[in-house]
């Protein structure tokens, strides 16, 4: 047996990482299936798309959910000290990223602008609806890490916090795509 | 890992080891251990088996004489949609995934999977997804717009009940299973290897299932996708398939297809490795260019993921398309040609002993190149045109999904069985099992092609008997009753071996692979010792220092 065939020792203390990182590529599948299929019927629904939606207020909250990548990242260096604190700023901005979308769809909703009502209404709620289920399983994780990383402090590994943290990230990567094809595209399309 | 408390039975072993008594129904809802959700997974293919086959069987009892009036035909249309979607999704994919679980954490010489109660829960979920498409019998009507549900007939217009909702829930929930099972096995292959199992070392079924897992990733997801708008149109009143409101019933098209081949694939691969392991050990030789095996399979994984669309050939694709995706088509032939050689070379020369494992895998490459050649036929786009939605659709894909995944589970079942259970399946019965099995199906499906060629349109209730397609279609029924009898040969052969067959010992076959030096069936963990692998063939080292494997 020679060295490079042995086994590191530990290894397998990064196997949540590598688990979360197929998974994350199996989830962008996913969502490139859904993005694909919004800009094929993007013609149809481009007029009222550029009617109703509200690009800065959208921007605005987007930003909420671009910060929470970076406090994601401080609460993870700081995980043997205050990392909670960090993680719970974290799900706040991520709620208020929520709270934006659900007062866009109130908004849409009462002009009859449904997923029922047109080519827009269908992929719009479509996309951003999965990516908010998407968020909203985000901060499911990131309460689970806050409480057990106050519960039994220090006892949740770096892995541990990495890998609540790399879905994290990919929720908010997802959505550098989705506001750049629903609200970019929309503006200069 | 220590040898502590284990027991090591060398006589009558218990069935899939351990467990106090009293507890053996409620362990079996409970445990997180492979090899058990291993052989959950097998228990949930061979219960989906009865029905898929029981529909199959329908489905040729009503064709076997023309303008039969047996069945109803909006029965029938359920009938053939909940065929498809059992054997694919219920069977085949559950049936691999049982092996692949039971027997890669064994030949890589690793105590479990990376996560185990994760892979319960995948196994759970895959199990509700299938009880949930079959409860939309009780709840009113089966889905019953095809396998492959092409919008606009499966939107609410055309389905208005509720069998397309169970369809879509289900298998959602199905592949949610399906996903995390395949993170699960990638991680363990990656991280979980023993000492001197290096990637150039991996048995070839395993692979196939690391290929086989990366493709699920791959396509898996596009079916989520095309299920949740398929939903979204029927309940939400949305339009993406709705070509009156702009929409377009081909992005369903894209989106399954672009699972729904990488998915041919994904059966077939691990069937692929079944054979690369039991051809070598039948033959007394190693694989004749294990590198050519596996690098092989990796271009079979990524050429799959750009064929999708030759399903689509009949839609009116343009000229540009139709060529991309009948070149890539054609050219997946090759790394499969390349696989046909490595294991005709590998019995060519070698000690063949044609046990009944040995009689699946030949009886595989046969048929399966069969298989294979009517695929390329069909990829080439005016042929395709010619007999697209006909019984020569039909005929290939049987030839290819039985012919291939089916016979190459046998003859993995017929290999692996002695391990799992400790006892040899019946060789007498199995030989009775596979000649009836091998004829049956070349009777039922070979003269399919011919009644495609002729017209004959897949899914037809029932034909009128100036066709003359009469003959040809009895002939395809008596050839499934033949298959009935094998396969219920086989399932005495089950029955009887698991009370009663010959004590296999830990290596019956006189292998070459490390599950084959634990006790049959293995221990909790596997191994008493962590296991070292010396070679591709660690157990010949062992029992051939003189001689030891140089790879």
């Amino acid at each position: 047996m020679t060295a490079a065939q042995a086994r590191p020792a530990g290894r397998l203390s990064h196997a949540p990482l590598l688990g979360m990182a197929l998974f994350i590529a199996s989830e962008s599948i996913f969502f490139m299936t859904i993005v694909v299929a919004f800009i094929a019927l993007r013609p149809a629904g481009l007029a009222t798309a550029k009617q109703e939606l509200e690009f800065t207020k959208t921007l605005i909250f987007s930003l909420f959910l671009f910060a929470s990548s970076g406090t994601m990242t401080i609460a993870e260096r700081r995980r043997d000290r205050d990392g909670w604190v960090w993680l719970v700023v974290t799900g706040i901005l991520g709620l208020v990223f929520l709270t934006g979308q659900g007062l866009e769809y109130v908004r849409l909703l009462s002009t009859g602008i449904s997923p029922a009502a047109g080519m827009f209404g269908t992929t719009f709620f479509t996309l951003t609806g999965l990516h908010g289920l998407h968020v909203l399983v985000g901060l499911a994780a990131i309460t689970g890490l806050t409480i057990a990383s106050l519960a039994r402090r220090g006892r949740v590994t770096a892995v541990g916090w990495e890998t609540v943290a790399w879905y994290w990230h990919f929720v908010d990567g997802v959505w550098v795509v989705v506001f750049s094809v629903v609200y970019i595209g929309t503006l200069i399309g | 890992m220590s040898a502590t408390t284990v027991p090591t039975t060398t006589t009558a072993p218990t069935l899939w080891v351990r467990r106090p008594a009293g507890a053996k129904w409620a362990g079996w809802l409970r445990t997180v251990d492979h090899k058990e959700i291993g052989v959950l997974y097998m228990g949930m293919a061979l219960l989906f088996f009865v029905f898929g086959g029981l529909t199959a069987l329908t489905i040729r009892v009503q064709l076997a004489v023309p303008e039969n009036h047996l069945v109803d035909p909006a029965i029938y249309d359920q009938i053939f949609t909940i065929h498809g979607v059992t054997m694919i999704f219920l069977v085949a994919i559950p049936v691999l995934v049982g092996f692949m679980n039971y027997m890669v954490p064994l030949m890589i010489g690793a105590r479990d999977v990376a996560f185990p109660r994760l892979n319960a829960l995948s196994f759970w979920l895959s199990f509700l997804g299938g009880l949930l498409v079959y409860f939309s019998f009780i709840a009113g009507g089966g889905p019953d717009a095809g396998w492959f549900a092409y919008p606009p007939l499966s939107g609410h217009t055309y389905s208005t009940g509720q069998g397309l909702d169970y369809y879509i829930l289900g298998l959602a929930v199905n592949g949610a299973g399906t996903i995390v099972g395949a993170v699960n096995i990638a991680v363990t292959i990656l991280l979980m290897r023993c000492p001197g199992m290096s990637i150039s070392r991996l048995p070839l079924f395993v692979w196939m299932t690391l290929v086989t897992s990366f493709l699920i990733l791959a396509a898996y997801p596009a079916l989520s996708a095309a299920l949740v708008m398929l939903f979204v149109d029927r309940h939400l009143g949305a339009h993406f398939f709705d070509a009156n409101a702009g929409g377009d019933p081909l992005i369903w098209q894209h989106a399954f297809w672009f699972f729904g081949h990488p998915e041919v694939y994904i059966v077939i691969l691990p069937a692929f490795g079944m054979i690369s392991e039991v051809i070598p050990v039948f033959s007394g030789k190693p694989i004749f260019g294990y590198r050519f095996v596996a690098a092989s399979s990796v271009a079979i994984g990524f050429l799959s993921m750009s064929v999708w669309a030759h399903h689509m050939f009949a839609v009116g694709m343009s000229d540009a398309e139709n060529l991309f995706f009948s070149g890539a088509s054609m050219l997946i032939a090759v790394p499969t040609g390349v696989k046909v050689l490595n294991w005709t070379a590998t019995m060519i020369g070698g000690r063949l002993r044609f046990t009944t494992s040995m009689l699946w895998a030949t009886g595989f490459i046969a048929t399966f190149v069969m298989g294979g050649l009517t695929g390329v036929s069909l990829a080439i786009v005016p042929i395709d045109w010619f007999v697209t939605d006909s019984y020569y659709v039909v005929a290939h894909m049987h030839y290819v999904l039985f012919g291939g995944v089916v016979f190459g589970v046998f003859a993995g079942l017929y290999y692996w069985f002695p391990k799992m259970t400790g006892r040899l399946l019946s060789e007498r019965l199995g030989k009775w099992h596979f000649w009836l099995t091998f004829v049956g199906f070349h009777m039922t499906f070979l003269p399919q092609h011919w009644l495609g060629i002729e017209g004959m349109a897949r899914r037809m209730w029932t034909y009128p008997a100036s066709t003359g397609w009469g003959t040809l279609n009895m002939l395809s029924s008596i050839g499934a009753g033949v298959m009935t009898i094998g396969t219920l040969i086989f399932v005495w052969n089950l029955l009887v071996s698991l009370r009663s067959g010959q004590l296999a010992g830990d290596d019956p076959w006189d292998a070459f692979t490390l599950e084959w030096t634990t006790s049959s069936p293995p221990v909790p963990e596997n191994y008493l010792t962590v296991p070292v692998a010396t070679s591709r063939r660690p157990l010949w080292d062992r029992k051939h220092p003189d001689m030891k494997d140089p790879s």
